[in-house]
């Protein structure tokens, strides 16, 4: 019983997409008017500006945050340097 | 540091401060409208991106068969500045497909070549900081494949069939839009230059820090 239930519901899951598949499809509807962007509502509206704002605050920071952080790198290395250099130094004399 | 540096970076800024003054002023596109600016850093960014990768590529050859240190150093900064510029390019992209194709990504030739140039200088870096002893010349292999990735990626939208605009674009851009265009290009290739400089100068005194070491040790 269980065996032709489980046989059954294979067959019903294999031949469904295909039987989907060959129902005529619905032509797109025809459009009967134009409706001006202002009077979309703001949910289907997509507004340029704060996608061209993120662009140009991403490039900026982006841009500014990788030129503090090799600063920031420059200047550490740089402090080492000395240190080491004194260092050195301090050694040969000693 | 070299003495044009300072003059070079104070033109530089300038030159990014009235960027956007030029960018409002240039025409709004006719399909696109406003968020076609975008294109203004985008694309220049992208074609940093793709001088950095080469500059990785030609050094990191130089290094492999010419075993020039500095010609490491080089290829080292221009990777860090391959992956900063690639992804302000892969990031300012999908904000500006959002609009025009209503997608924020598409897995289109272009883009997914991107992606995967992108990914090798990230691989590269990866390499370098964790690979360990003789890192340098592993990294130095896959900067090679990045830059083959160049041409590859350039002329990917003109051979196959993709939904991003062709490389036409830019040449037969109007004075109105191509001034403000160029101009954000010369401003991103300094930008580069001066940066390149910066950071080759740090690893220059990472050597000198790993040399003051090995001093101190004898």
């Amino acid at each position: 019983m269980t065996r032709r239930l489980f046989a059954s519901l294979l067959l019903v899951l294999t031949l469904a997409p295909g039987a989907a598949a060959r129902q005529p499809s619905q032509p797109p509807q025809r459009q009967d008017e134009f409706v001006p962007l202002s009077e979309l509502p703001p949910e289907e509206r997509l507004p340029s500006a704060p996608l061209l704002v993120a662009a140009y605050a991403f490039v900026w920071l982006a841009l500014g945050g990788y030129v503090l952080s090799v600063a920031r790198r420059l200047t550490s290395v740089q402090k080492e340097v000395e240190r080491l250099d004194a260092d050195v130094r301090r050694g040969t004399r000693a | 540091m070299p003495r044009w540096f300072f003059p070079a970076s104070v033109v530089c800024f300038l030159m990014f401060v009235a960027s956007p003054v030029l960018i409002a002023n240039a025409p709004y596109e006719a399909t696109m409208g406003l968020v076609q600016k975008i294109f203004y850093y985008h694309v220049p960014s992208a074609m940093t991106f793709f001088v950095a990768a080469f500059v990785c590529g030609v050094n990191s050859w130089r290094y492999l068969f010419g075993k020039s240190a500095q010609a490491d150093r080089v290829a080292a900064a221009a990777a860090e500045l391959a992956v900063v510029f690639g992804a302000i390019t892969l990031v300012t992209g999908p904000l500006w497909a959002r609009k025009s194709w209503g997608v924020w990504w598409q897995w289109d030739v272009r883009l997914t070549s991107s992606l995967m140039m992108w990914m090798i200088f990230v691989a590269y870096l990866l390499v370098r900081k964790y690979g360990g002893a003789g890192s340098e010349k592993l990294a130095a292999g896959l900067a090679l494949f990045g830059m083959a990735n160049v041409p590859f990626v350039y002329i990917s939208v003109n051979v196959w069939r993709t939904i991003h605009p062709t490389t036409n674009v830019v040449p037969t851009l109007p004075v109105s839009m191509g001034g403000p265009f160029w101009f954000c290009l010369a401003a991103f290739l300094l930008l580069f230059v001066l940066l390149l400089q910066l950071r080759v100068q740090l690893e220059r005194q990472r050597a000198r820090v790993d040399a003051l070491y090995l001093a101190l040790e004898d």
